[in-house]
């Protein structure tokens, strides 16, 4: 699949925004100070808007974007684009009860914390429902996405908290490395099954010739590339697909890992973490496009 | 709305005849002659007379071949919307504006609604759908809508332009829903299958496999034999003859 810059942001900065937005919410970060707060809410907001107006950039009419809230019924992308106004509302709402009231009650951030995985799960399974992406159609896709959300979100909270000098407790200490290291240890397994699964649709079954014996392309349709081909048929990352997935671990993972080991409560060194983190999530999504063989490239002569 | 409807009693579709086709790309042509004036935005083309010519087209003919040496078959390939029961295009537009006819089944675009976010044209397995590079709103078949209903055409112009302009006949259009239209005891008759069936899409578009080859002449005649097997009659004898004697 051809991976584009506005998706790729809009996946990775909007699910961090909304990782962070559930850590906030279930009362990690102390908000005590007006000028922490709203660092804190200019962060989150800015991550999920900025991911989602990106998304709109590759839309053939951007203006008429609104619409994409009618189908919730049918359509994922829709269901995702419903979520998160709701989650932005209730988020202003959240932020401005605790800078009128203080502090929140926790039981009323449940919900929204739950909004908000469903949020993050909504964007994934815009991928994940899609048949015709083999490796995209599975369970782990949305796994991933709520795991790089939680784990990219608790860096950043831990970043504002030492940005404000707040202590860190132990718990959450342990809780970020393991995070960290599960995250990709999930996204391991996805690469796996990238690797492992044997192609359920054929030349053979796509053409309904393979009675008469193997299936070859003769001819394309056309003698310049077509929009199937530079949308479905992207094949430039491939070659190089192992050094990328490497370059994201060692981005996305290691380097976070050891510098939040050994500078725990260093604002700069938390805000090197979240920044390596961040790009090694945007090779990851960089990936999970390019990376992803479509059914009808079949037709264009590519082993799926 | 693009939850789908109940499945129509009326299947319109097309059946392809892969053992007719001659690959001659008359059906794409006018495909995009009658598309790019009929319903909706023209079908555009991005440098059209340049080194990369692009455009947005709704029918387009591959060639594969199946099987090994001199037992390969060569086969021409047309493929455009195959207006599935189960449209996962459909389903999966955000806007609405991707939908399902209840009354006939074909599947439409509308592109007063289309925000062409590409969602459903990742979502075909077919390729059917096609962003148009110009409009920036999602092209696909209309199984001729505005000709199979049209009134003001003759009769026989009442088909789709890919099915009326195909020389050779490979392409039939018809009512796949009713068990005793043409097509569906061509479908029946010829063992048409569906494309990929393992996408659960159930398409109403058939296609009809190319028949198997005649078999083989045991001793093929050399054009040696032919050549002597023949005896010239008439002035062909008297020349044959008067040159044989001049020696």
């Amino acid at each position: 699949m051809h991976p584009a810059w506005s998706i790729i942001f809009f996946t990775s900065a909007s699910g961090l925004g909304l990782g962070l937005a559930a850590w906030v919410v279930l009362g990690l970060i102390d908000l005590g100070s007006v000028v922490h707060l709203l660092i804190v809410s200019v962060f989150t907001f800015g991550l999920i808007g900025t991911g989602l107006l990106s998304s709109t950039l590759h839309l053939g009419h951007p203006e008429r974007a609104w619409r994409a809230l009618s189908q919730w019924r049918s359509s994922w992308l829709s269901r995702e684009g419903v979520l998160a106004v709701l989650v932005l509302s209730l988020l202003t709402a959240w932020f401005g009860w605790s800078y009128l009231e203080g502090d929140v009650p926790f039981w009323i951030g449940l919900p929204l914390v739950f909004l908000i995985a469903v949020t993050v799960y909504a964007t994934s399974m815009i991928y994940a429902s899609l048949k015709t992406v083999a490796c995209w159609h599975h369970p782990l896709t949305p796994a991933c996405y709520l795991m790089f959300a939680a784990s990219g979100g608790l860096l950043a909270s831990i970043w504002l908290l030492a940005l404000a000098d707040q202590t860190l407790n132990s718990r959450i200490y342990h809780l970020t490395y393991c995070l960290l290291i599960l995250t990709w240890l999930v996204k391991g397994f996805w690469w796996r099954n990238l690797d492992k699964k044997l192609p359920e649709s054929t030349l053979e079954s796509a053409t309904g010739l393979g009675s008469f014996g193997k299936v070859r392309p003769l001819m394309p349709p056309h003698t310049s590339e077509n929009y199937l081909q530079t949308e479905m048929g992207f094949v430039v990352a491939r070659r190089h697909a192992l050094k990328l997935r490497v370059l994201s671990i060692f981005s996305g993972g290691f380097i976070p890992l050891v510098l939040f080991i050994s500078f725990p409560t260093s604002a700069v060194f938390l805000g090197l973490a979240l920044s390596f983190h961040f790009a090694g999530v945007f090779v990851e999504r960089w990936l999970f496009f390019a990376e992803a063989k479509h059914v009808v490239s079949l037709y264009y002569g590519e082993a799926h | 709305m693009t939850s789908l409807p109940e499945p129509s009693a009326i299947k319109l579709g097309l059946v392809i005849d892969l053992d007719i086709c001659v690959g001659c790309q008359a059906c794409v042509v006018n495909c995009k002659e009658w598309n790019t004036s009929g319903y909706g935005a023209p079908l555009s083309d991005e440098n059209a007379y340049g080194a990369n010519p692009n455009g947005a087209w709704l029918n387009r003919v591959h060639a594969f071949e199946a099987g090994e040496a001199e037992e390969a078959k060569t086969v021409h390939f047309p493929k455009s919307c195959l207006h599935c029961e189960e449209a996962p295009c459909v389903t999966a537009c955000p806007t609405g504006a991707s939908f399902k006819r209840a009354e006939d089944g074909i599947v439409l675009v509308n592109e007063d609604w289309c925000i062409g976010c590409g969602l459903c044209a990742w979502s075909c397995p077919y390729g059917a759908r096609e962003m148009d590079p110009v409009e920036g709103v999602m092209k696909k078949c209309t199984l001729c809508v505005d000709r199979i209903y049209n009134d003001n055409l003759p009769k026989e112009d009442q088909v789709p332009a890919c099915v009326r302009t195909c020389p050779t006949n490979a392409r039939h259009f018809g009512d796949l829903g009713d068990p005793n239209s043409d097509v569906s005891k061509l479908v029946s008759a010829r063992d048409g299958f569906d494309l990929l069936p393992e996408q659960k899409t159930k398409p109403v578009n058939k296609y009809l496999p190319p028949r198997p080859r005649r078999q083989k002449d045991e001793t093929p005649m050399s054009l040696v034999a032919m050549a002597e097997a023949q005896t010239p009659k008439g002035f062909w004898k008297w020349m044959d003859s008067t040159l044989e004697k001049l020696g």
